[in-house]
């Protein structure tokens, strides 16, 4: 087990995600942060603070639960359902950026991507992630990565964040 | 968890799991888009050998927002009617592909016969057996009564409940009981002695025989339905006396506590058990009951099904 991102990395890596959203979309105030939960929805807040500090207002945040679009539901145990929560705005027609923790196989983006047209049809979705490890086996990529960490498919990425495990840290396991 | 067959075999954690599943549900029914795709390709059978409306809509209402086929076998206008058996109509099932069973039956016991046969494969959800069960109903009336008195908490925890009506005969008081008592709710039955079943004094619950000392000591007044179809016997003298010793009358509707809310499992004998303004009164949940009906089931076929392995879905 070795520690990929230190707690200053994770800070850094969030800080830079915001201004470079905020670069990329030139109407912030059309923005809306999704976080896919649960890391994701935390990240998402943090990085909503950030925003809002270098933009001067307020960014919409909340969270879209994925789990009823899940491809693989039937073989797994069944999941809890986590909570949506959409900012009062809506999505309709405004920028809306997911938020993840770990891009991995594309599958949960896909799932997103599902689970958002029920909720109504932004202007576009972007994809917002802390890290990258490869490995796609869906045509999706991320627009902002926090860091790309090249693994082997062997290999476990963990994300520990302070809001449910005290410490901030990415770590990679070798099985 | 493969059935549902009764409240008795739900975990505490099961069961608020089922109720947390159906409020984060509960905002698909208000959504534009009606629709998930979680149980696309499943086929769910609602097999009703008793009369029911609410029922069967609901769960019919929670398989088609969930994307599974559903195919409606009522016992008139199908072969049950020409006398063809349990086991029969299950292998009928079974050949079909169905991988769940929601089966109401008028016989106690029919939905753990197929439950625990080896006639077919699928989930079999109990709708109401009998006088044994109704264990969805029992979670929509959790459901309905944790929305509107929790403050918050998980459980039920210090809420009082009367059930208040023809206890004898109903299957959705035996099963509000069992769950009421695990969300750890206190429970007073007031009914008439003649429609108390035996065995009363085993239940978890206090009995009482007067109606206006009991109703203002609780949270939730949930009047049950006089079941006169399964009445063979005389068990009060007539209509007026039942519904002044037992029925919800606008007199006692100024009796309850100020926050206290009003439930029925429909259909109800509006003039019987409950007078007709008091059912329409801004105290009762009645209609919301119906509403939150398909979320909780929706829950529950979701709990059952959307996890299996392809394995034990077997066809």
């Amino acid at each position: 087990m070795s520690v990929a991102l230190s707690s200053a990395d994770i800070a850094r890596a969030l800080v830079r995600l915001s201004h470079e959203i905020l670069e990329a979309n030139a109407l912030s105030t059309q923005i809306t942060l999704l976080g896919i939960p649960t890391r994701g929805a935390h990240l998402a807040q943090r990085i909503s603070r950030t925003m809002a500090e270098i933009a001067g207002h307020e960014i919409p945040v909340g969270m879209l639960d994925i789990t009823m679009h899940r491809d693989d539901l039937r073989m797994r145990p069944p999941r809890a359902i986590m909570a949506t929560v959409i900012p009062h705005e809506g999505v309709n027609d405004r920028d809306v950026i997911f938020i993840d923790d770990v891009l991995f196989s594309g599958r949960t983006i896909r799932a997103a991507l599902d689970a958002i047209g029920e909720v109504g049809r932004p202007r576009s979705v972007q994809l917002a992630v802390l890290v990258d490890r490869g490995h796609r086996e869906l045509p999706i990529r991320a627009d902002f990565v926090g860091k790309n960490l090249p693994t082997s498919i062997d290999q476990a990425v963990k994300v520990h964040l302070v809001e449910i495990e005290d410490v901030d840290e990415v770590l990679i396991e070798n099985n | 968890m493969r059935h549902l067959l009764s409240i008795a075999d739900l975990s505490k954690a099961q069961a608020l799991s089922i109720l947390d599943t159906a409020t984060e549900l509960a905002r698909v029914s208000d959504g534009a888009v009606k629709k998930l795709p979680t149980l696309r390709g499943k086929t769910i059978v609602n097999l009703f050998a008793e009369d029911s409306t609410r029922t069967r809509i609901s769960f019919e209402a929670a398989a088609k927002r969930l994307s599974a086929d559903v195919i409606n076998f009522s016992s008139k206008g199908s072969s049950a009617s020409k006398g063809e058996s349990l086991k029969d109509t299950a292998l009928t099932l079974q050949a079909m592909g169905a991988d769940a069973v929601v089966i109401r039956h008028g016989a106690s016991g029919a939905p753990a016969r197929l439950a625990s046969s080896e006639w077919m494969h699928g989930s079999v959800i109990n709708a109401g057996d009998g006088t044994h069960e109704h264990p969805s109903q029992a979670l929509l009336d959790a459901f309905t009564i944790r929305k509107h008195l929790s403050k918050g908490a998980p459980d039920l925890a210090g809420l009082r409940v009367a059930i208040v009506g023809d206890v004898l005969h109903s299957r959705v008081a035996r099963s509000n009981v069992l769950l009421l008592n695990l969300l750890g709710a206190s429970v007073v039955i007031v009914a008439p002695p003649t429609l108390l079943p035996v065995g009363i004094e085993s239940w978890p619950v206090s009995v009482s025989y007067d109606f206006d000392a009991a109703i203002g000591a609780v949270d939730v007044v949930m009047m049950l339905r006089v079941q006169q179809e399964r009445m063979n016997d005389l068990f009060y003298p007539n209509a007026r006396e039942y519904s002044r010793y037992f029925g919800l009358t606008s007199q006692r509707l100024k009796l309850m506590n100020a926050p206290a809310i009003i439930m029925h499992p429909g259909p109800m004998n509006r003039g019987l058990e409950i007078a007709a303004e008091v059912a329409d009164s801004a105290r009762s949940v009645i209609v919301e009951q119906v509403a939150n009906g398909v979320s909780v089931r929706m829950a529950i076929l979701y709990v059952l099904l959307a996890g299996q392995s392809l394995k034990e879905g077997g066809s």
